[in-house]
């Protein structure tokens, strides 16, 4: 068998991090494919939110690297050296990885349908008319069509944050992070976001998902991560991971939220 | 569009509303008896005490000294607040600046202006003003592209607003930097993750929320300076409470010149009141109503059926 050439949509050598003298991150690698549905699972503080920020280098790597389809994050590699990215360079990577927050984060001083409109009209350059179909066509396929001209304030948690899903997909990301995009909501209004999710899965989208949502991660998910204490002690298929886990550590995870 | 969700609504008798005894309040009405009395008493002082000289008042309340002193100490208020909220914003994102050496001047230069007397400053800047009467801005030794030649009246009114403007870019510098601490961290983050560059986020994302924080104490700084601007009369600016000087000065009715420039500034800080509602409204845009107040508390929530 010839190994396919397909360059991964994310590539994790060894990524360390620390905090001080805290070390969150100790070593992880890990390969999400274009069109793969990554779910990542663990316990509180184990690092899952440390891992997503370092994909689109909102916290800066202390050892490894981290490739997004196939660039490096954060550096240029020149000859053996390498070089920090300027600001604005690491804004421009920055637009191609879209992330949701577990809570939500909208700008609560604009409507629905400007939140949306605001990165594009701000960093692409977007012309406003344009900006604007462009968000209602989103707001519609979230589900929220009717809401443009809500505040953020004026909505549920689940549309608040089927708004963020909008706001990040107006960029047109070719990855989607999702930081517990569920852990703030209602139990009632998580099927409508999760709803969202898996549409947007089905069209191909590339995703690395934290998330406890274990219905979610068996559907849904072409992979499975399990991490506990800054490594990754398990990963496979999400149905092996669930059902028949190899590591203490996973099977008293999945022993607690299988409940 | 007729559900039977609807049907029900509009066939449900509306709510019986409470009934009952209002609490009485008798302490209320006893306060309020002796405070009328009180102020009954005070106006009769005010009218009937010839000390007042209402006639004075009402002869220069509007004449053209005490007129042109009211503009100038208008002018001197806004071009100070105007250097003191434009430089305070700086001071205040210098301040927040990752780049110690930056965040480190920003840090001495609130240190210094706070800790020295305005007056002192208002001083300084006026004589430096009046030492250089050809004031130029330009390339350091370079060609000078900005002339100001002119008697001395102006570099002292220059001097002043200086003075006052740098002192107010101190205080303003703290007010700024609270409101901007104020935003949530994760709005700024969601704007990196959007790929939006630093200054865009400040402008765009940052400062716009860190309004709601910073109109309400820059409302009180402005009417502050409004009253603080009564110091340049030592240095003869001109400015309202400088030509009420010159003028009692003159006729030596303290009492009716001393209230013509209450009155003026009663005026002016009752305008700046009004206009920092609106500007407060403008800013509060996407927040919760009740936060929103009223003007001079109307406006509030009002109990029973909408
Ligand atoms: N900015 C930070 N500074 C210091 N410590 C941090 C910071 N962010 C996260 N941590 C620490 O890193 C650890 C992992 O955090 P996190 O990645 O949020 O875990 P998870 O998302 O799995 O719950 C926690 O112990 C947390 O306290
Ligand atoms: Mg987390």
């Amino acid at each position: 068998m010839t190994e396919p050439t397909i360059t991964p949509m994310v590539k994790s050598e060894g990524v360390h991090k620390y905090f001080g003298r805290l070390e969150v991150l100790k070593g992880i690698d890990l390969e999400v494919m274009p069109g793969e549905v990554m779910c990542v699972i663990g316990p509180s503080g184990s690092g899952k939110s440390t891992f997503l920020r370092c994909i689109n280098h909102l916290e800066k790597l202390t050892a490894g690297k981290l490739w997004v389809d196939g660039e490096l994050v954060g550096y240029r590699q020149k000859g053996d050296k390498l070089h920090e990215l300027r600001d604005n360079e690491v804004a421009a990577k920055r637009r191609e990885i879209g992330m949701v927050f577990q809570r939500f984060n909208l700008f609560p001083h604009m409507t629905v349908c400007e939140n949306v409109m605001e990165a594009p009209i701000q960093v692409k350059g977007v012309a406003k008319a344009k900006a604007r179909e462009r968000a209602l066509a989103l707001l519609e396929r979230v589900g929220l069509a009717d809401k443009p001209k809500a505040y953020p304030r004026e909505l549920s948690g689940g549309q608040q944050q089927r708004v963020a899903i909008a706001r990040a997909l107006a960029m047109d990301p070719k990855l989607m992070l999702f930081d517990e995009p569920t852990s703030a909501l209602d139990p009632e209004l998580v099927g409508e976001v999760l709803a969202v999710m898996r549409q947007l899965a089905e069209d191909g989208m590339t995703m690395v998902v934290v998330t406890h949502e274990m219905g979610f991660a068996k559907e849904v998910g072409d992979s499975l991560v399990f991490m506990d204490g800054g490594v990754v002690v398990e990963q496979g298929s999400p149905r092996d991971v669930i059902s028949n886990p190899q590591h203490e550590r996973t099977k008293a995870f999945l022993g607690k939220v299988l409940t | 569009m007729t559900s039977p969700e609807t049907d029900e609504r509009k066939n449900r008798i509306p709510p019986e509303q409470i009934v009952a005894v209002p609490v009485r309040h008798p302490g209320r009405w006893v306060a309020a008896a002796a405070l009328l009395v009180l102020a009954a008493m005070l106006v009769n002082s005010l009218v009937t005490n010839p000390a007042w000289s209402w006639d004075v008042v009402w002869q220069f309340l509007f004449s053209d000294r005490v007129l042109k002193g009211l503009w100038v100490t208008i002018e001197l208020t806004l071009l100070a607040m105007v250097i003191g909220v434009v430089l305070g914003i700086v001071v205040a994102v210098m301040r927040l600046s990752r780049n110690p050496i930056v965040s480190t001047i920003a840090w001495l230069y609130a240190w210094f202006f706070r800790g020295t007397p305005v007056l002192v400053q208002v001083i300084f800047w006026s004589y430096i003003a009046v030492l250089y009467p050809t004031l130029s801005l330009g390339i350091p030794f370079g060609p000078e592209f900005v002339y100001f030649d002119s008697n001395l009246l102006i570099p002292i009114f220059a001097g002043a607003v200086l003075g006052f403007g740098l002192n107010e870019a101190a205080y303003m510098s703290e007010i700024v930097r609270a409101g901007i601490l104020s935003v949530d961290q994760g709005q700024t983050e969601a704007a990196e993750a959007l790929g939006m560059t630093r200054l865009k986020i400040l402008r765009r994302i940052v400062l716009p929320q860190a309004m709601r924080v910073i109109i309400p104490p820059t409302g009180n700084e402005t009417i502050s300076m409004l009253k603080t601007t009564s110091l340049a009369s030592v240095i003869a600016v001109g400015d309202l409470f400088t030509q009420v000087q010159l003028i009692y000065g003159g006729n030596l009715k303290y009492v009716p010149l001393l209230v013509v420039a209450s009155i003026w500034y009663l005026v002016l800080t009752s305008l700046l009141s009004i206009a920092q509602y609106f500007i407060e409204r403008r800013y509060s845009r996407g927040a919760i109503p009740a936060r929103q107040g009223g003007f001079l508390g109307f406006g509030r929530p009002k109990s029973g059926l909408a």
